[in-house]
């Protein structure tokens, strides 16, 4: 049963996590709260990356990666054996660095998730498509040509494309792994005031470089260096009056 | 030697490097077509081409190449049949499926069988294919259509697998994470995404496949029976058009209208195989992706 008194969604046991022989995470343990958006920071290589990719199972992608410790989702351990990777990515979706439709129509890209999950019936997935697109606010801009290419749009609606073919799942969690960071800072500010409204739903865990982004956008943040957690605050006292020294010389930029 | 003159000498030295194949090319199709031609004074070219009967030592000859076209697309279609799905599934096993340790033995192997003589492959499908076939099926001869099919499907294998297999494995893993990402399993990414989008290299493949099966001599002419009749079961014998050049050049009187007519029949192979590389230009160009996220 769902524990009710908790608004944890997930929760992250000390976990190790290795690609070969190498750490790449050491002895990780975090909560992340329901409907909030939690910022994941730290320098490249802190392994802020690696900790988003393990919620959803997509390091089992990667061959010779192993976990070790409990990531907990309604629950359940994802990391039991009898636990379909496939079943969780349905609940927990992804949006990533570099926007990557595919190369098919924008509706049959909005299709593709719930297609694969049994969805056959066409104006079931007419009002998916427009219910989605709207959710990551571009109907409007795509409405009179959904039959074209996602590929002819421009990299920030392609990336909204991307948000919106993760809606279209209706997932529990989204993730996002740098999502603005080959984006203009127009459509920066358009994903960031979208992930705004989508909090409301759902719960969001973002890695960004962009600290700037991570004050702006997120509740939470978590502050990651050379695999370990270092720190993980409401936003505004880790930004403001950290209680790690360490974070204190990344976020005024004496490292990283 | 100022710099930019050296630039200007070595652009030319290429240049015309690459000028000298198109020029030997060049050549070589005048000379077919010089050769050729004449044997449009004797018979019309719609005669030439739809023709049924070729006896062309018969007093009076004749020269019609129908039967001798129809053999060579009837082994090119079967060959196909069986080379497509053995090539493209090959390539897909190889490029997605396959664990690295197999992979790099499965790989080389399949580009070797490309290295293998087709004279081997002949001489294996003659001494081999043929009784088992003549045995099996109760056959008056075991040389004919499905003996010289399954040859030629031995030779396009390695071309269709390894020129699909680099378009498979170009498909970008952006593509791949984002299908794994929304719930699809391996098959489903595979059947989805990433066939999808290959498609125009694997449809590049075949048809490269198929002209390699059509233009092939030696195959045919040692096991395709050597019969010029119109096929009517694949168990018949048929004489696809290079088998009937490299089997009669020999004998045919230098600038004959023996000699003519083979010629002529080399100008139509040509222009089979242009066609065929014709549309396998059109389908990679016509089906390339465009946009940010491009192959």
């Amino acid at each position: 049963m769902v524990t009710l008194l908790s608004d944890n969604i997930i929760e992250i046991k000390k976990v190790n996590f290795y690609y070969g022989a190498s750490k790449a995470l050491t002895d990780v343990t975090m909560d992340f709260k329901k409907n909030k958006v939690t910022a994941l920071i730290g320098p490249s290589g802190c392994g802020k990356s690696t900790l988003l990719r393990l919620l959803n199972r997509m390091n089992d992608l990667i061959d010779g990666t192993r976990v070790e410790g409990e990531v907990v989702f309604e629950d359940r351990n994802i990391y039991d054996p009898d636990v379909d990777p496939v079943e969780i990515r349905r609940r927990i979706g992804m949006v990533f660095q570099k926007p990557n439709p595919f190369p098919k129509s924008i509706f049959n890209n909005i299709t593709y998730g719930p297609k694969l999950g049994g969805v056959k019936n066409r104006s079931e997935l007419e009002a998916l498509v427009e219910q989605s697109l709207k959710q990551a606010s571009l109907w409007n801009e795509v409405k009179d040509i959904l039959n074209q290419s996602a590929m002819m749009l421009s990299g920030g609606q392609q990336q909204r494309i991307c948000i919106a073919r993760a809606l279209a799942m209706k997932p529990d969690v989204l993730l996002m792994d740098e999502p603005t960071s080959a984006l203009d800072p127009v459509s920066t500010a358009k994903i960031e005031e979208l992930i705004e409204e989508l909090k409301k739903k759902y719960t969001i865990i973002i890695v960004t470089h962009n600290m700037q982004q991570a004050a702006r956008i997120s509740d939470y943040t978590g502050f990651f260096y050379l695999g370990k957690l270092i720190e993980y605050n409401p936003t505004e006292k880790l930004f403001t009056t950290p209680d790690v020294k360490q974070t204190e010389e990344y976020i005024t930029g004496r490292f990283g | 030697m100022t710099r930019k003159l050296k630039e200007k000498i070595i652009k030319n030295i290429f240049f015309l490097l690459s000028l000298v194949s198109i020029f030997v090319l060049g050549l070589i199709v005048v000379f077919l077509f010089k050769e050729g031609f004449p044997i449009f004074k004797v018979v019309s070219v719609r005669e030439f081409i739809f023709g049924l009967e070729w006896y062309p030592t018969y007093d009076p000859p004749s020269f019609g190449i129908w039967s001798l076209i129809v053999g060579s697309l009837v082994v090119t279609f079967f060959a196909s049949l069986i080379a497509v799905p053995l090539g493209v599934l090959s390539a897909i096993y190889v490029a997605e499926i396959a664990p690295p340790l197999v992979k790099e033995i499965f790989k080389p192997v399949i580009e070797l069988l490309a290295g293998l003589p087709s004279v081997v492959l002949g001489f294996f499908g003659m001494a081999v294919l043929a009784p088992w076939l003549q045995n099996t099926f109760g056959l008056p001869t075991g040389l004919n259509i499905l003996n010289a099919s399954i040859m030629l499907s031995i030779m396009a294998v390695p071309t269709i697998s390894s020129i699909s297999e680099d378009a498979i494995y170009s498909v970008s893993q952006e593509f791949k994470e984002a299908s794994y990402a929304l719930g699809a399993t391996k098959f489903e990414t595979i059947a989805r995404v990433v066939v999808p989008a290959a498609l125009s290299g694997i449809s590049t493949a075949v048809i490269l496949g198929m002209a390699r099966a059509i233009g092939e001599t030696m195959v045919v002419l040692m096991v395709a029976g050597g019969a010029a009749a119109i096929p009517e079961s694949i168990f018949d014998s048929v004489r696809p058009m290079p088998a009937s050049i490299a089997a009669e050049m020999g004998e045919a009187p230098f600038r004959s209208n023996h000699y003519y007519a083979l010629f002529a029949t080399g100008i139509v192979l040509f222009f089979m195989t242009l066609f065929f590389n014709l549309i396998a230009d059109y389908i990679s160009n016509k089906f390339k992706q465009v946009g940010s996220a491009t192959l």
